[in-house]
């Protein structure tokens, strides 16, 4: 994180065209900050991507290392200072790994379901010839349940953590073809979009280069807001023991392995759901200062 | 001579819920080069969709059902989208009426001043930067370079409006449509904008279709003028004709609703009723129910174009008398 932003740094000073756009973001990264609930939630977010960037210096033993002689070790043990599992894993270590695991499935999946919703979205606002078939096409997909859709998806491609993220992506296209839609519909009432197609551009560029960049604030607040609903879904889907699969850390499975301690160790339990509970969290107050600190309008009463 | 632009007879007409509306009704004009041609009217008159027409960038629910359009003697009406891309912003240009909402927020000047030439030239970056610094010299803002890396909503609307000028004059157009380009601006910058054209128009030889609602515009750069009224062309002018001896009753009705600052007796006299809807079905001429001189005649006949003199022409059945008794005269001498 340093390294990038030092990087960024250095992208200003070289980069005088685009010091205008980095100034954009600095004064949003302002105003977020300004809101203490959401500069409470970046910090949390920060740590856990620290965590999981640097998952083998954090965490104290190999997340998967059973030592059956100190299990069920409590809060605060000698050497453990989360305590240890019913095989004697150290939960500290796991939860780091875990971390790694509920971000990069999270970012994953939140990728692929933009990369989905903005293309659907873009489509269907722009040619009002595929609007109704795309949202016929969105509106099905929203009549499942989000996790009973994600649940389907994996009985039909297996378990397994990749084909999680395809489940919970899939899940995310609706809402983010809704979004998009909404924006371009807006964006391309535009003049400037007629001055583009009387310049003689094309729908692709215009699409490309003029509407989408139009449609940033809400689907950047929409991929935080998502982070954690992917994260939490992630979670609760490796509890019904659908996504990662036994040795590996993650909080779901977890919770899953400490339900049956529930009143020997009942830390293996809340570690990790408090651990889940502060990172989705933290994603929704960050989205919400974002969606604050991207509307224009709200500058008048600061 | 071969016009630059050449429209017949054209129908523009919209679908909608109640069917088929034409919103412009057969209008037929042409445009030199060099000349400008100012199109009057109210408000929802047709005035713009005959512009868009000509750019064939028409609302999804908009179609030309009638008539050519005919630029530098190519037929536009029947190119294909992609080809009329190739003319768009290259041989026709197009500037709007609000340079407050005509430029994208979210880029620099620069950027979108090299987007013309991204998209119908082959220059390289470099090129591309010292053609745009060339062109906002040209259309008088100083400090290109500097204008160059601004965001449009840190320029006034007077420097907006020479970006947009700037923007479609990228790749020298042949012809320039200026759709209300002053409306939105304070009168000095107006002014300054239309000399702007003016003088661009007499560097470049460009034809320029002006369309605008205010008189004042008109007297001051057009060379010909021409008047709609509900998708009809009623009158049309050498601008000397048109101020000095109007003929249809409408264009009279829109002289004398510009205010005349030196008179202080002058009472402004407004068009009583408003511009019929497109579905209003109205027997007879379109104007007729608003026509002091209305007749008969008006309320069951459409009339045709009478000439009046060589370039002037009415849409009125006042002047047919006047018409036929020249053309006796003629016939006798």
């Amino acid at each position: 994180m340093a390294d990038s932003s030092a990087l960024a740094q250095k992208n200003i000073n070289t980069n005088k065209q685009e010091s205008k756009k980095e100034k954009m973001v600095v004064q949003t990264f302002k105003r977020l900050v300004k809101n203490k609930l959401a500069l409470f939630g970046l910090v949390i977010i920060v740590i856990q991507v620290i965590l999981a960037a640097f998952a083998p210096w954090f965490a104290t033993y190999p997340p998967a290392e059973q030592d059956l002689v100190n299990s069920e070790l409590g809060i605060g043990s000698e050497g453990h200072w989360l305590g240890t599992d019913n095989y004697g894993r150290d939960v500290w270590s796991r939860l780091v790994f875990g971390a790694r695991v509920s971000l990069l499935v999270g970012i994953g999946s939140v990728a692929l379901g933009l990369v989905g919703g903005i293309a659907l979205g873009l489509l269907s606002g722009y040619f009002k010839k595929l609007d109704g078939v795309i949202m016929r096409f969105v509106d099905l997909l929203f009549a499942f349940p989000g996790i009973l859709l994600a649940m389907l998806i994996i009985a039909m491609l297996g378990t397994s953590l990749i084909n999680v993220v395809i489940a919970i992506s899939i899940w995310s296209i609706p809402t983010c073809a809704r979004i998009v839609r909404g924006s371009v519909l807006s964006v391309k009432k535009q003049e400037y979009i007629l001055a583009m197609r009387s310049l003689g551009a094309s729908n692709t560029r215009i699409l490309m280069k003029h509407v989408l960049p139009n449609c940033t604030a809400p689907i950047i607040v929409f991929a935080t807001m998502r982070m954690a609903t992917a994260i939490l879904s992630t979670a609760a889907l490796s509890f019904l023991g659908l996504g990662a699969q036994p040795p590996t850390a993650e909080w779901g499975a977890m919770i899953a392995a400490g339900q049956d301690f529930m009143f020997t160790s009942p830390h293996l339990t809340i570690v990790p759901g408090i651990a889940i509970m502060l990172v989705v969290f933290a994603f929704n107050v960050v989205g919400d200062g974002l969606r604050d600190a991207l509307d224009p309008n709200m500058e008048l009463d600061q | 001579m071969e016009s630059l632009l050449n429209v017949q007879n054209l129908v523009t007409s919209f679908r909608t819920a109640d069917g088929k509306l034409p919103a412009v009704r057969g209008v037929s004009f042409s445009v030199q080069e060099g000349e400008t041609l100012c199109i009057v009217g109210e408000s929802g008159c047709g005035k713009s969709i005959t512009t868009l027409s000509v750019m064939g960038l028409l609302p999804d629910n908009g179609e030309i059902s009638e008539g050519s359009i005919t630029f530098q003697g190519e037929e536009l009406t029947h190119k294909k989208e992609e080809e009329m891309r190739k003319h768009r912003g290259n041989d026709i240009s197009m500037i709007f009426q609000e340079p407050m909402t005509a430029l994208n927020p979210v880029f620099t000047v620069g950027y979108q001043m090299m987007e013309p030439l991204h998209l119908h030239t082959k220059l390289n970056k470099k090129e591309k930067k010292s053609r745009a610094v060339e062109l906002l010299t040209q259309v008088g803002l100083s400090d290109a370079e500097k204008v160059l890396k601004k965001y449009p909503h840190e320029l006034s609307g007077g420097m907006r409006q020479r970006v947009m000028i700037a923007i479609a004059l990228a790749c020298n157009p042949s012809l320039l449509i200026a759709d209300e380009p002053t409306t939105a601006l304070d009168v000095t910058i107006q002014a300054q904008i239309l000399d702007l054209i003016d003088d661009l128009k007499r560097d470049l030889g460009m034809g320029v279709v002006m369309v605008t609602h205010d008189m004042g515009v008109v007297a001051e750069v057009a060379d010909r003028v021409m008047v709609m009224y509900a998708g009809h062309v009623v009158e049309t002018g050498t601008v000397e004709e048109i101020f000095e001896n109007p003929k249809h009753p409408y264009t009279k009705g829109l002289l004398a609703s510009v205010p005349n600052v030196d008179d202080e007796e002058h009472s402004l006299e407004a068009i009583p009723g408003s511009l019929p809807n497109l579905n209003e079905k109205i027997s007879g001429c379109r104007f007729h129910p608003r026509c002091p001189f209305a007749t008969e005649k008006c309320k069951e006949e459409d009339p045709p174009r009478f000439q009046i003199s060589n370039q002037h022409q009415s849409k009125c059945w006042l002047h047919e008398e006047a018409t036929t008794n020249e053309s006796r005269h003629e016939a006798y001498s």
